[in-house]
């Protein structure tokens, strides 16, 4: 199928500035899930709010646009109710690391087999430019127009500490890359989180003198080097990408499929759910 | 024969009753005095070959049934004040997108912490008010154990007959006595099934298009209609809309479809009230003291009847009114500063009638206790 | 040898960001006066297809 046969197309043009990347990782998601060859109706995407959860309504499977930062307790839902349903949470910073902070160590942590992107462009975007979690120190925004004091999450790092059994880290100039990356997520068993570093030209390009999305972009390419390259060592202030997580590990709810089988002797068919449809 | 008579606490009933009702998901956070209720399903229902998960917090476990509803399932979780206060924002969220789903209440002592290990029926409002915005909910609650069972099932069938998030307010004394209970056989009680689309495959479905008889048909997300779902305000697809007829029909319709219902959704119980002069108004576990105290009165010739509310949302306005109207007091009998009392004089003709007889110490009110308070409004001191 | 695919342009969705003109491997696009993404060489493209991945607005396609 065509790009095009995943969008619900009376919505477009899409509502994102001109420039923003999330329009580039909706494009990712859609050619990973196409690559993997998933029928429209397995696939369920759960949003929260923010610009990055407007890519739920504009693409045609199941679709959940729900409350912000709580994508992934919704989705947990979904996935345990219906575990033939591969789940995909796309995110923000803020949602998924500020209001949602504590569902996502916590999807992590129990390796439940949803799949998070984050679109990480540091800042909020749809309220107009505050600083997130994900504002690196000094950085500004409407809310820290001196530069802010806070210090940012590694997303990575944060995932992996909670248990996250793949996480990978890209960028939206690298476009190929991203979508092997969404690609291996989506197949993984377990909690999967693919940070994309996204541009935001509108609000944090502009509160910080970064120039227009080419530019922004331009950063990306020359800001962020292959994982385990030796570039790191010279230039620790680089960040990494690459698949930094991918470890087999039980999964949530498999784990719980397991239990019903023991608990019932036989393995029933409840991978559709236990309604009649 | 297999005798399915019970003796066994409250919340074990809300749990067995849940699972007559065909619960298939349960997602939740401990917390005292409703904490049995997630042990209990925990057990039962991988058993049955349901869900059971153990979530962050309240927000997350609400957000998790919702998810599970969406799937096909019926789903709960359980809680106490504060945890009921983290669900708010998606309560609204689920009477937004018209999801079915119950929620039990068992109320605590308030505010915030306040008493966990106390009765109190202070969350009256907050079940009607508690999260933002023009809407309608269902809230149903019990005064003993064999009606909090017909009551839970009660609530799952209205779930999904107007899908619509429903409250089980039941308290701390409900949940922690022990009563003797015949657990209905199968088939006794109705038990209404999801209303699925008929809408065949490649057809459109609109997911928010209401059927000629006010009902909604769903289609379970993996199935073969896809639809979004969204807390904006939407159209009949589900899509986010602006415009100001979608909004006002939105709000119409989540508010008309449960308030133009309000008399077929009253569930209530009338005791001694033929010939009363009195009319006590109660629910809940304080219904139980209220009674005790009209059986001891009647016995010396006072003309003294009870009404016990069942359905607390919407309120049964017009019941109210019939029943209250022509007595020469009326005393309701809660265990909170008079949050039913209050919609109680909205009702009635002659609001100068309406008294409130209370608790909000911690301590179950006694028949005693509204004594005192009928003696005081009818002029017989203390 | 396989055909050389078209690149094209959806000008109602397209919202001028440039990310496609200036990242081209082969300088191949280009803005016109309304600002719109333009295939102005299109012999030189060698189809990579990177312009359609990095569209923000999905607005090309190589066909």
């Amino acid at each position: 199928m065509a790009v095009k046969d995943y969008l619900r197309q009376r919505f477009f043009p899409q509502i994102w500035c001109a420039g923003c990347g999330h329009g580039i990782v909706m494009g990712g998601m859609i050619r990973a899930i196409e690559q993997l060859g998933l029928d429209k109706n397995e696939v369920v995407l759960v949003s929260g709010i923010g610009c990055s959860s407007r890519v739920a309504g504009y693409l045609d499977f199941h679709t959940m646009h729900t409350l912000h930062g709580r994508a992934l307790a919704f989705a947990s839902g979904v996935k345990l109710g219906r575990p033939h349903l591969k789940v995909i949470a796309p995110m923000g910073d803020g949602d998924a690391l500020a209001i949602g902070g504590n569902h996502l160590i916590h999807a992590a942590r129990r390796n439940i087999d949803v799949t998070a992107i984050i679109m990480n462009n540091s800042i909020y975007g749809m309220t107009g430019g505050q600083t997130s979690p994900l504002t690196p120190f000094t950085k500004r925004g409407t809310t820290a127009v001196f530069g802010t004091i806070d210090h940012c999450f590694d997303i990575a790092q944060l995932a992996k500490g909670a248990g996250a059994s793949f996480v990978a880290r890209t960028t939206t100039y690298h476009a190929k890359e991203m979508i092997k990356m969404i690609h291996d997520a989506i197949n993984h068993k377990g909690f999967s989180l693919v940070e994309v570093m996204s541009q935001c030209p509108t609000y944090y390009g502009r509160k910080n003198d970064l120039g227009a999305a080419v530019d922004m972009m331009k950063g990306f390419r020359d800001g962020t080097v292959r994982k385990g390259s030796k570039k790191l060592e010279e230039h620790p202030e680089f960040v990494e990408r690459g698949v930094l997580v991918n470890e087999a590990r039980p999964e949530y709810v498999s784990s719980y499929m397991d239990l019903i089988e023991k608990l019932r002797g036989e393995r029933e068919n409840l991978e559709q759910g236990a309604a009649s449809r | 024969m297999k005798t399915n008579i019970k003796f066994i606490q409250g919340n074990e009933v809300f749990a067995k009753a849940a699972l007559y009702a065909g619960v298939q998901f349960y997602a939740g956070y401990p917390i005292t005095p409703s904490t049995e209720i997630a042990e209990i399903l925990s057990e039962v229902l991988p058993k049955r070959g349901g869900k059971f998960i153990q979530m962050e917090d309240e927000i997350a476990s609400i957000c998790a049934i919702i998810g599970a509803s969406l799937t096909g399932l019926k789903a709960m979780t359980a809680t106490s004040g504060p945890g009921f206060s983290l669900m708010q924002e998606a309560i609204g969220y689920a009477v937004m997108t018209e999801v079915p789903l119950v929620v039990v209440n068992v109320q605590r002592g308030g505010p915030s912490t306040g008493m966990p290990t106390s009765v109190a029926q202070g969350d009256v409002m907050q079940a009607r008010w508690g999260t933002q915005g023009d809407h309608s909910i269902i809230t149903l609650t019990a005064s003993n154990l064999r009606e909090a069972f017909n009551m839970t099932v009660e609530a799952f069938n209205l779930a999904e007959t107007f899908r619509t998030p429903v409250i089980l307010l039941f308290d701390e004394v409900l949940a922690h006595m022990r009563e003797k209970i015949i657990i209905p056989g199968p088939g006794e009680i109705e038990v209404v099934k999801r209303l699925r689309t008929s809408v065949p495959k490649g057809t459109n479905y609109h997911p928010y298009l209401t059927r000629e008889d006010g009902r909604l048909p769903m289609s379970d997300f993996g199935g073969v209609h896809r639809y979004n779902v969204t807390g904006l305000v939407h159209d009949m697809w589900g899509f986010p809309s602006t415009d100001p007829k979608v909004a006002y029909d939105l709000l119409h319709h989540l508010v008309d479809k449960l308030e133009n219902h309000a008399e077929l959704l009253a569930r209530y119980k009338k005791y001694y009230t033929e010939d009363a002069e009195i009319l006590l108004v109660s629910y809940g576990s304080s219904t139980r003291s209220a009674l005790h105290m009209i059986e001891a009165r009647r016995k010396r010739g006072l003309k003294i009847g009870l009404l016990e509310l069942q359905t607390l949302w919407p309120f049964p306005r017009q019941t109210v009114r019939r029943e209250c109207d022509g007595r020469s007091h009326v005393l309701v009998v809660e265990m909170n500063m008079g949050q039913i009392c209050q919609e109680v004089k909205k009702a009635v003709s002659e609001p100068d009638k309406v008294f409130l007889a209370n608790r909000i110490d911690g301590i179950f009110i006694s028949p005693v206790d509204i004594l005192r308070a009928l003696n005081m409004i009818q002029g017989k001191g203390v | 040898m396989e055909e050389k695919k078209e690149v094209i342009i959806n000008r109602e969705w397209c919202k001028g960001c440039g990310i496609c003109v200036a990242f081209c491997p082969k300088k191949v696009l280009d803005l016109d006066d309304e600002e719109k993404a333009c295939w102005v060489n299109p012999e030189k493209c060698i189809n990579c297809g990177l312009c359609e991945l990095r569209c923000p607005d999905v607005a090309i396609e190589l066909e």
